[in-house]
């Protein structure tokens, strides 16, 4: 397990039981009260810790190393997946993933986002951020899931779009314009879940549907705290962080607040790492359940509906 | 290139504003001294090197409408601050700046009006209102502008000049992007026509949004056009940018847009498309 900086306390302490609980083994020494009350101070320390995060410490959550990942997911939930490629146009964009699958016998389409665990593979999938053949093979796989009535299930995780001399020269702002539009007119339901880092239009280029859920300490926002720490701190923009997560509100719990999302996924406490599977369980119900919801819905209904959603966000006075 | 390249993006610790309050200003392509009036027959173009001086969105609705009538919409609509957020500012304060400076309410304008007799549903962007960004009201003032064009069935024309979403108002500024585009899905199928016009700058989510909607898009001459900023690029790969990256040219040349205008043409431009674009008849989707 890796440690966050905020969890140093907790880190000691887990050592410092597995060390007295090997002493102890070794020596066949009795000392299961010790550990009793190491561990109920450990449970208190946790709680302190994780139910008091600060908006950058979840942001830190969500970029964890250890963090499960679109292909995780569909690993652990999705039987006969069969991974499509390419946008038919110029490259397969590695950064998402596709193809049709099962869950619980249900044919879905999924699409996701994509990052890598070692050096290699997170090159290999460009840390997550895809170019305009990203989001045009992602379109690709959306009107394939239309034409053969599939509903599409995609997963959200990317520290941005990719800002590249080719991703400029090949239309990453078109790229992403069209998917928003397109993505309006798919006549099959949309689930989204946001399980890791939403940022920006990167995100919101496979982002827009009927359902939008996110997982607990994922975030989403118009900006990366760095982002926007770099824009209004000049000096030491580092520095900044903290305050620049907690101006924006980039929180699942304060896209919820402000009408962005449909609902929260709870992780286990510490985040998705600490429980792969049971965070798994979680969004899998999540996900059939929304598709249970929609899949009564007449195809005028679900547009309309879909349109409705989006057209009802924004906060503003009128004088 | 050296021209090309000084033109497209604009420099550093320039003013907002590149309208010259003087007699006599300096063309900042070329440094020729030109009579005001001068520039302001000519559209505010430098009648030596073309380079288009930024203009107002009131000077477009001059510039484009018969007789520069607009009939205003929705110019009661004023941004909030549903994040109360705060830098070395708040944004309220931000915003009542903002309002005072430049006489707007908000960074677009929005309305109907004609265009040599043909009526359209018209938004223009300013971008001396926080850098023509997209914050809730111009997300909702687009939107009702469209929602104009689909219930009179009439064309829609958005002049872009825009940094991108407003930070200030966090996630629900990224969402105008979706709501804008969302309405753009039904004028599509509607198949009434949308005229997109961008000038000097039109970035990131307004540029990843409604201004590459556009059944036809026309750029002015020398704007700076892209999705990401320079200096993230320019972190981000570790190498200089090629000269007129990210501008109209750059553009047209990698298929993105329709053709570039010369500001006096632009009127004449937008009018004869409109002929070969009429609004076909409700429910032939």
């Amino acid at each position: 397990m890796q440690y966050l900086d905020f969890e140093k306390p907790i880190y000691e302490l887990e050592k410092k039981i597995s060390e007295l609980k090997e002493f102890a083994d070794g020596e066949n020494l009795e000392i299961s009260n010790e550990i009793k009350v190491l561990s109920s101070k450990l449970e208190k320390l946790q709680k302190d810790i994780y139910k008091k995060l600060s908006r950058w410490q979840r942001v830190k959550i969500a970029r964890h190393p250890q963090r499960p990942y679109s292909l995780d997911y569909i690993g652990y939930f999705v039987d006969d997946f069969i991974e499509l490629h390419g946008d038919r146009g110029y490259a397969d964009d590695k950064a998402i993933i596709m193809g049709f699958g099962k869950i619980d016998d249900r044919k879905v389409f999924l699409v996701g986002q994509q990052k890598g665990r070692d050096v290699k593979q997170r090159q290999f999938r460009n840390f997550g951020m895809c170019h305009p053949e990203g989001y045009r093979k992602a379109l690709r796989g959306f009107t394939l899931a239309d034409r053969f009535n599939l509903p599409v299930v995609i997963f959200i995780d990317t520290p941005g779009a990719y800002p590249g001399i080719g991703a400029e020269e090949r239309g990453q702002a078109e790229a992403i314009a069209r998917n928003l539009r397109e993505m309006c007119r798919i006549k099959v339901p949309i689930v989204i879940v946001v399980i890791g880092e939403g940022a920006s239009g990167g995100a919101l280029g496979v982002g827009v549907g009927d359902r939008v859920y996110m997982l607990e300490n994922s975030w989403y926002s118009v900006i990366s705290p760095e982002g926007c720490a770099a824009i209004l701190w000049k000096q030491n923009p580092q520095e900044k962080y903290e305050e620049a997560a907690h101006n924006l509100k980039v929180t699942a719990q304060d896209a919820l607040e402000l009408g962005i999302v449909d609902g929260l996924i709870d992780e286990p406490l510490g985040g998705a790492h600490r429980d792969p599977e049971s965070t798994a369980i979680k969004v899998k119900e999540q996900i059939i359940r929304s598709l249970d919801e929609l899949e009564g819905l007449s195809i005028e209904e679900l547009i309309r509906g879909r349109i409705g959603k989006y057209r009802k966000m924004g906060v503003y006075k009128e004088v | 290139m050296e021209w090309f390249r000084k033109s497209s993006a604009p420099q550093k610790g320039e003013p907002k504003k590149e309208i010259p309050d003087g007699l006599w200003t300096k063309c900042k392509n070329c440094g020729e001294i030109i009579y005001v009036k001068e520039l302001e027959k000519s559209f505010w173009v430098c009648n030596k090197c073309d380079f288009h001086f930024r203009i107002a969105s009131q000077d477009y609705i001059r510039l484009i409408l018969d007789d520069g009538q607009l009939e205003q919409f929705d110019d009661n609509l004023v941004s909030d601050d549903p994040l109360e957020f705060k830098d070395s500012k708040k944004y309220t304060e931000r915003i009542k700046a903002a309002r005072k400076k430049s006489g707007l309410n908000d960074a677009v304008i929005t309305g109907t009006g004609n265009i040599d007799k043909k009526p359209v549903s018209i938004s223009v962007m300013d971008f001396t209102f926080v850098g023509g960004s997209m914050g809730s009201v111009v997300g909702e003032k687009i939107a009702r502008s469209i929602e104009r064009a689909l219930e009179k069935r009439i064309p829609l024309i958005i002049i872009s000049s825009s940094g991108g979403a407003r930070m200030q108002e966090g996630i629900l500024s990224l969402m105008q992007m979706a709501k804008t585009s969302a309405l753009l899905a039904l004028l599509y199928d509607e198949k009434i026509p949308f005229i997109s016009v961008l000038t000097n700058p039109t970035t990131a989510g307004v540029m990843a949004s409604y201004a590459s909607l556009g059944d036809i898009i026309i750029a002015e001459p020398q704007a700076l056009l892209g999705f990401a900023g320079q200096r993230v690029i320019k972190q981000t790969i570790g190498q200089d940018l090629p000269p007129g990256f990210q501008s109209s040219e750059f553009f047209l040349e990698h298929g993105f847009i329709d053709f570039i205008s010369h500001r006096k043409d632009l009127k004449r431009n937008i009018s004869l498309a409109l002929d070969y674009m009429a609004v076909q008849p409700p429910g032939q989707k």
